[in-house]
């Protein structure tokens, strides 16, 4: 259980670190380590040199902007946890972040590694799959500055981010001014292990409690986070049964993972459940939610 | 090979490790402090817990070199005096919380961060507080029982709260 010898180095700024990259093909970049320092014990990642990102400034700085709300890749789990802007904005990260890992793993872990990383079973790419979050690079040898997170997860574990390039942070749009509700719902052998499916909602409501708008994303169960189409659910109140046909027929075109911990028929059926349950979450919650309509305000 | 000044238990230390070496290992190999214990090396099972400012973090799961600048607390910094044991300890031992004892280091570490942060916590938060910690001996049951009696006493010795992150 020790890593291969590397190089450690800690970098100043964005442009050090993939400056520093660039020159050895072989480096890898480490902040929060949750994930990269068990495949380093176990010698499933053998670098020559490690770039620390973690004290890079304002890396880890969460920012509000006019239609966005910006965590920065170094920004730990545990302080997005701990924050009101996250609360107040991003409510359905909110609700994700209790379920990685447990508190200590939290405490290190960050917004960008889980990114980076893109294991299937991950809360926080299922959440930006879901939300629609703009994935911020830099060191891109085209230029490219971001990619939406629809676009980025290719693979279990494999991301479209180009070579050479890092992740800089994620970018949240901000909730409209209206019936918005959100939802999350998971299921792992154990709180805290890799989730077997999750499910994360974001909708909202018109002022008759028909569906406006619903994005449903699901998680662990396909080999990358994947949004639903459920566009025949859009200007509908729908029953239960309605909601479960509308999940049936959109999850069963998708390829699921099966593996020892759980086949694909399972993973199809817990992701159309928990979806279920984090819908009805969400619409109670935009349900509840009076006064903020834009269109009984004016 | 870097030289590194660490902060462990209120002490500052200059070590030389190894670039590759784990906050682990450098404790337990390079500064001798072995109550720290070695479990699964990945980050599973929350044995070789310390607390990273305050707050419980696994120590296998950094790089020694990620370490300086923040303060340590392992195991050999809880009790107050040589030859006692701090009020979460003499509390595991009370209600036996502890059969083999290896968990128990990253046990006491968590309560004592879960406690100075939150003096009265309810059965539900003391059990998501130690989820990331295997005990594969007590069936838990005693564990949270040391940590309720723990708080008890604690409040009563008007220990006051301190400002830490969970």
């Amino acid at each position: 259980m020790k890593p291969v010898p590397f190089e450690y180095r800690r970098a100043g700024s964005v442009a050090e670190a993939c400056a520093w990259r660039a020159e050895d093909p072989e480096a890898v970049l480490i902040a929060g380590g949750q994930t990269l320092m068990p495949m380093l014990a176990m010698r499933l990642v053998r670098p020559t040199r490690v770039i620390d990102i973690a004290r890079i400034p304002d890396l880890d700085a969460i920012r509000v902007a006019a239609d966005h709300v910006l965590l920065g890749a170094t920004t730990r789990q545990a302080a997005a946890e701990r924050s009101r802007i996250v609360a107040k904005e991003v409510p359905l990260l909110a609700r994700a972040l209790p379920w990685i890992g447990h508190p200590p793993t939290r405490r290190r872990g960050t917004i960008g590694g889980s990114i980076a990383n893109a294991d299937p079973a991950a809360e926080i790419p299922l959440v930006a799959v879901a939300l629609g979050a703009e994935i911020m690079i830099a060191g891109a040898a085209d230029g490219t500055a971001s990619l939406p997170a629809a676009a980025f997860f290719l693979a279990p574990m494999v991301t479209a981010l180009p070579a050479g390039a890092m992740v800089t942070g994620l970018r949240f749009p901000r909730p409209a001014r209206r019936r918005f509700g959100t939802g999350f719902a998971e299921i792992a052998r154990r709180h805290g292990d890799f989730a077997l499916a999750a499910a994360a909602v974001t909708l909202m409501l018109d002022e008759a409690g028909a569906i406006d708008m619903i994005s449903v994303a699901i998680g662990g169960a396909a080999p990358v986070p994947t949004r639903l189409d459920l566009a025949a659910l859009i200007g509908t109140r729908p029953t239960e049964d309605a909601i479960a046909a509308a999940l049936a027929a959109a999850l069963a075109p998708l390829e699921m993972m099966a593996d020892g911990h759980a086949s694909g028929a399972y993973r199809r059926r817990a992701a159309a459940r928990l979806a279920r349950a984090a819908i009805a979450e969400a619409r109670s919650e935009a349900a509840g939610r009076e006064g903020t309509d834009d269109h009984a305000a004016s | 090979m870097t030289t590194l000044p660490l902060e462990v238990n209120g002490r500052a230390w200059l070590v030389e490790v190894e670039d590759r070496a784990s906050l682990l290992d450098c404790l337990r190999d390079v500064l001798g402090l072995h109550g720290t214990h070695a479990g699964c090396e990945h980050g599973v099972c929350g044995t070789c817990t310390i607390l990273l400012d305050g707050a419980p973090v696994r120590a296998c799961l950094m790089l020694a070199a990620q370490a300086d600048g923040h303060a340590i607390t392992t195991i050999e910094g809880v009790a107050p005096r040589p030859g006692e044991m701090s009020l979460v300890q003499d509390a595991f031992c009370e209600t036996h919380g502890l059969q083999c004892g290896y968990c128990t280091p990253g046990m006491v570490l968590t309560a004592e961060a879960l406690l100075a942060a939150n003096p009265a916590p309810s059965r539900a938060e003391i059990i998501a507080a130690i989820s990331g910690n295997l005990c594969r001996c007590t069936g838990y049951g005693q564990i949270v029982e040391a940590i309720q009696l723990a708080a008890e006493r604690r409040r009563g010795a008007n220990i006051p709260a301190v400002e830490t992150a969970p």
